[in-house]
Parts: C-alpha cells; sequence; structure tokens
C-alpha cells in the first residue's frame, strides 16, 4: 500500500484507464478512421503495465527507462491516431492522454532522484529532465489541439507549426539576416558601447552626471518602443531606422547600470588605490571596472531581450519586404498562423542563444562574485 | 627641512575637526608626536579617540585642519605622492577577481615595476608572510587570517618604508592573532620598517612596540607616550614576565586617566 501511494501518479493512471475503459470508444461514432482493436489494447497494456511497474522496488534507472519508453510509445500511438479523425477525440482519448501524462511525471520524478556519480551523467540529467517536460508541454498541445478540433487560426497544432518551420527555412533565414544580424546585432553593439562611454564621461564630468542621469534613469523607465514610428520616418523603412530603435533600447539600460556599477567599490578599496597614488585611470581599469562588471552584464542581459523586442517591433512600423517583425505582422493578416508561430519559435531559439551566450561570458567575467562562486 | 633625518612622521600640535550637521567634532586636538626611523609604535585607546584618524592623517587619506605634520620630511600629500608609506587596513581589502600574488602585484603593476621585478617580490613577499605557493589561489579560497597576510605582503611588496597598520588584526580570533603578532615582530626585524598601529588591544600593543602612544576621545588626543623597556627579542613568552605587566599597568592607567572626566 505504502509503495502504490508513493507512486500515486501510477495509481491515478490506473484509475484513468479503468475509467477510460468504461467510456470507449476513443473516438466519436461518426469518425473516419476509428482506432483499430490492437492499437486500443496495445495502449491499455502500456499505460496499466508500467503504472504496474512503478510499484516495484526495481533500480531507479531501470524503472525510469521502463516508464519512458512506455509514456511515451502510449502517447504517440494515441497522437497518430487523430489522424483523419480531427476533432473527433472523446473523454477516454483524453483520459488516456493524461494517464500518460501522469507516467512520465512519475518517470521525470524518479529520474530527478537519481544522483549520478559521473560527471556526464549529472548533464545528462540535467538535459534530459527539461527535455522531457518541455516535450509534454508540446504532446498536450497537439492532444488539444487536434483531438477537440480547436480552430487553426486560434491556436495552430505544433506539428504543423514544425511543419511549416522545415518548409520555410530560406523565408525564416533572410528573416533572420535582415532583423537580426542587421538591426538587433548593429543596435545592440553600438547602443551598449555607447551607453558605457557615456556613463564614464558622466563618471569624470559633473554636469553630464548630475544632469543627464536623473534623466536617463527616468527614460529607462518609459516604453521607448512607442518612439518606432519616428524612426521610421527619420532613418527609412531599411533595417536602420530599427537599429536605430535598438540602440536607444538599450543605451539608457546601460548608461544606469554602469554608473551604478562605477560607485560599486567600496570605500576601503578606494583609499587603498589612493595610498598608491593611483591616478583616475588606473583606478578605473584594476578598480571600478572589475567591480562594476556584475551590474554592467545585468544590463547587457537585459538589452539582449529589449534589442529582440525593439527590432521585431520596430518592422511592425514599415520594413522592406523581409524581417521577421515584418513576416509576422504580414502572416497573421494572411491568417497564416503557423507561419507566425514559426517566426516566433525562431525568435525564442535565438533569444536563448544570445541570452546564454551573454550569460556564459558574465560566468567567466564575475567568477569572483560571491553569487558565482559555487558554480 | 628642520626635521632630524632620523623622523619618519613628525606633528606639531595637529587639530582636526570634522564638520557634521550635529556640530563639529573634534577628533584630533592638540597631537604633538615624532615617530622615529625603525620605531614601532603604537596607537591604543577607546572608539572615538582619533588614532585611526590620525593614521588616516599620515597617509594622507584625510587632511589635517590645524597644526602641521610631515612625513618623510614632505607634506603628507607629498609623501603619499611619492608613494613612501604601505598601509594595512582592517580588513584584507583584497579584490576577489585577482589571485594572491596579482593581488601583490596591484602595487606593483600601478607603480610600474617591470614584470621580472615583480615576480621576484611577490615571490619574496609570500616568502615573508609564509604564504609561499598560495600565490595562485583566490582570496575567497583563503582563511581570514591568511588574507590578512596577504594584504600585509602587498603592503611590503613595495619600497615604501614606513608600514601603517590600522587595527589589522582586529576582526582574527586570539589564537591566529598571537601567531601573527609573533610573525610580524619578525618581519619587522628583518625588513627594518617603521610601523605605525593601531589597536585596541593592551596586549598587543605592549607585545609589539617599541613605543606606545595612548590616547583619549572627544576630543581625540595624546595622553601618554610610554617607552617600552622590553628587548627586541620577544617570545611569546614574554608576556607573563613582570616587566610585560607592568608596562601594560602603565598603559591601562593611562587608558583610564584619559576617561576619568566621564562617569
Amino acid at each position: 500500500m505504502k509503495r502504490v501511494l508513493h507512486s500515486w501518479q501510477g495509481a491515478v493512471a490506473l484509475v484513468l484507464c479503468l475509467v477510460a475503459l468504461t467510456s470507449l470508444p476513443l473516438m466519436a461514432e461518426d469518425a473516419p478512421s476509428p482506432f483499430g482493436t490492437g492499437a486500443i489494447v496495445m495502449v491499455f497494456l502500456l499505460v496499466a503495465g508500467a503504472a504496474l511497474v512503478s510499484f516495484t522496488k526495481l533500480s531507479q534507472p531501470l524503472l525510469a527507462t521502463i516508464l519512458f519508453v512506455a509514456a511515451h510509445l502510449a502517447v504517440w500511438l494515441l497522437l497518430a491516431g487523430i489522424t483523419g479523425n480531427e476533432g473527433k477525440a472523446t473523454l477516454a482519448f483524453f483520459l488516456l492522454v493524461a494517464a500518460c501524462w501522469l507516467l512520465a511525471w512519475r518517470c521525470v520524478t524518479v529520474l530527478s532522484h537519481i544522483s549520478p556519480k559521473s560527471g556526464a551523467g549529472d548533464t545528462f540529467l540535467r538535459l534530459l529532465i527539461p527535455a522531457i517536460f518541455g516535450a509534454w508541454i508540446l504532446i498536450l498541445w497537439e492532444a488539444a489541439t487536434r483531438g477537440a478540433g480547436i480552430p487553426f487560426i486560434i491556436l495552430p497544432p505544433p506539428s504543423s507549426i514544425g511543419a511549416r518551420l522545415v518548409s520555410s527555412v530560406p523565408i525564416l533565414w533572410a528573416d533572420v539576416q535582415q532583423t537580426i544580424f542587421k538591426a538587433v546585432l548593429f543596435g545592440y553593439v553600438v547602443g551598449c558601447a555607447s551607453g558605457f562611454v557615456v556613463a564614464i564621461l558622466a563618471d569624470r564630468i559633473a554636469f553630464l552626471r548630475r544632469g543627464l542621469l536623473p534623466i536617463g534613469n527616468m527614460v529607462s523607465a518609459l516604453p521607448i518602443i512607442g518612439v518606432a514610428p519616428i524612426m521610421v520616418m527619420w532613418f527609412g523603412f531599411d533595417w536602420q531606422s530599427k537599429a536605430a530603435v535598438v540602440i536607444i533600447m538599450t543605451f539608457f539600460p546601460m548608461l544606469v547600470n554602469t554608473v551604478a556599477g562605477l560607485g560599486a567599490s567600496g570605500a576601503m578599496e578606494r583609499d587603498l588605490m589612493r595610498s598608491y597614488a593611483s591616478d583616475y585611470w588606473q583606478t578605473l581599469i584594476k578598480l571600478r571596472l572589475p567591480a562594476a562588471m556584475p551590474f554592467i552584464f545585468n544590463a547587457l542581459k537585459i538589452n539582449s531581450t529589449l534589442a529582440l523586442i525593439g527590432a521585431i517591433v520596430a518592422e511592425f512600423f514599415g520594413t522592406p519586404i523581409v524581417g521577421m517583425g515584418f513576416r509576422i505582422s504580414t502572416e497573421i493578416g494572411r491568417m497564416n498562423v503557423d507561419m507566425v508561430w514559426a517566426e516566433i519559435a525562431v525568435a525564442a531559439l535565438i533569444g536563448s542563444v544570445f541570452y546564454g551566450v551573454v550569460a556564459l561570458g558574465e560566468r567567466a567575467t564575475t567568477f569572483w562574485h560571491p553569487s558565482n562562486r559555487g558554480g | 627641512m628642520n626635521n632630524a633625518p632620523s623622523s619618519v612622521v613628525s606633528a606639531k600640535k595637529l587639530g582636526l575637526t570634522f564638520e557634521t550637521s550635529d556640530g563639529p567634532v573634534h577628533a584630533l586636538s592638540n597631537v604633538d608626536l615624532t615617530v622615529n626611523k625603525g620605531d614601532f609604535v603604537s596607537f591604543i585607546g577607546p572608539s572615538g579617540c582619533g588614532k585611526t584618524t590620525f593614521l588616516r592623517v599620515i597617509a594622507d587619506l584625510e587632511k589635517a585642519t590645524a597644526g602641521e605634520i610631515t612625513v618623510n620630511g614632505m607634506t603628507p600629500e607629498e609623501a603619499r605622492k611619492s608613494r613612501s608609506y604601505g598601509y594595512v587596513f582592517q580588513a584584507p581589502a583584497l579584490y576577489p577577481w585577482r589571485t594572491i600574488e596579482k593581488n601583490i602585484a596591484l602595487p606593483l603593476e600601478i607603480m610600474g615595476y617591470s614584470a621580472a621585478d615583480r615576480k621576484a617580490r611577490i615571490e619574496r613577499t609570500l616568502d615573508l608572510v609564509n604564504l609561499a605557493g598560495f600565490g595562485k589561489k583566490y582570496p575567497w579560497q583563503l582563511s581570514g587570517g591568511m588574507q590578512q597576510r596577504a594584504s600585509i605582503a602587498r603592503a611590503l611588496a613595495f619600497d615604501a618604508d614606513l608600514l601603517l597598520m590600522d587595527e589589522p588584526f582586529g576582526a582574527l580570533d586570539e589564537i591566529v592573532r598571537d601567531h601573527l603578532n609573533e610573525q610580524l615582530l619578525k618581519l619587522w626585524a628583518r625588513t627594518q620598517k617603521t610601523i605605525c598601529f593601531v589597536t585596541h588591544s593592551i596586549p598587543e600593543a605592549v607585545y609589539l612596540s617599541t613605543r606606545i602612544v595612548v590616547m583619549s576621545p572627544r576630543p581625540g588626543r595624546v595622553t601618554d607616550v610610554i617607552e617600552s623597556t622590553l628587548p627586541k627579542e620577544r617570545p611569546l613568552e614574554i608576556r607573563e614576565t613582570p616587566e610585560f605587566l607592568e608596562i601594560a599597568h602603565r598603559v591601562r592607567e593611562g587608558l583610564r586617566a584619559g576617561h576619568s572626566y566621564e562617569e
């Protein structure tokens, strides 16, 4: 009894199986190509079998493997069965999907309790657990959209987004070149660099510090994206106007953070530099900039997200016929929602890579900071 | 240049008043003191007696508002700009992004020593404070006592004959402190530096010093200067000798006298 309670996901999956058994079939009466008996039996055997196995005392890696295979094979059979029967799924179908999901949950729980000896095994688990988690978001999304027949315009299933992504690689690549490699990168580099330089100037020159900084603090809290149409008027339709939006959006966070960082070194550390008769630039390079690095990287991370938002949204206000923002705004007008989602997926991927690169740079530069020392 | 060549620090009627919103605070008033070359002078007194302030005036980290002070025959500012002292703070103040040897190299880089010279000096000073082999570690990988020793090494790395130490062992436990005191004396004997040392521990002051300057607060002033009669060679056990206890007693009396106008 204790083991059954321990694997409560398995227990609930069994109950769901029984309820599903009483409310067969899996598809409505008028479904054009209902499930074959073999497939149904197979799904029930997989789910019930894995649920029963989860109560046993098998070794954790073996148990996790069995659960992983059974849950995903069963749900794959279920999803494959929807083809031709879109929108005809019954309660029994969703109960079985839920049972598979519970088994996958159990699998992740078991995996989370494994502490591997080797570094490679640890890395594998660290990647596998979020991968299963992410995959199930897509599986449930797929089952819900296709099984219940949610209109394509409202939410296309991930499978058709994926198909659209694969078939439109040349278009997507051209959009990425236009938006990311031109507008975002140029704007990000120029915006961050000029914010940094002005921060140093403000540190040196009192009137800048007292005049510009309060304004900088105010502006960095504004939704600057609103200036996008004006930038299009000023700099034309091509990527230059988008880069201008990105520069304006990234400049102020960098300015404000760098100035805060330059003030972050301790009084004693500065006295130490004074006792060495160190000049302004020596103190800046050897003490104040290293101490400011956590702040500067904070700005770089904030700006990596802001730059992407800025460039994409700015393209809504006029572009040549290429670019991620352009594609999103025109394809939604043509009801090609899957293309919009494909662009969103690409943007999400690039945003994660961008952020990841900056975060790696941060780990390498501020390894000494108390928040990073452990890792 | 009317100072005798042997005087390293010479203060005459020195005063320092901080203007605060609650009115002026007399951190130092009428301080007359001479520190000679090769002296080990301790400054002792309760909090607020101006002992740290006096050290900071020598170091040109604070400006005196009255009287005169010379350091190596120069104004404190000139002395600071000619890099004539090393300062050890209450905390190690090591830069966490630099390894121990890079921390020791910091003043050497600023002062423009050559790379080869830097390397030799790092090795020598690490040896001097018994940290050989720890040069590649980061400060946060070492214990508090080791960090403070590294900060002493940093102050010894360049050619300054004057070492200013502001309660360098105040944050350490008694056992580590005894050990570091012993090492500091050996180091002083070997390097022949002049040391000004701020503390509020009577045994520490008596054990280390050739002269003990007793100070008292409100206004911060010198109430007694005690010449130590202890020999230069001082094992830790010397602290149980009658001679040591006699000097400690005098220091305690001096401190009590400074407090007598309070309740």
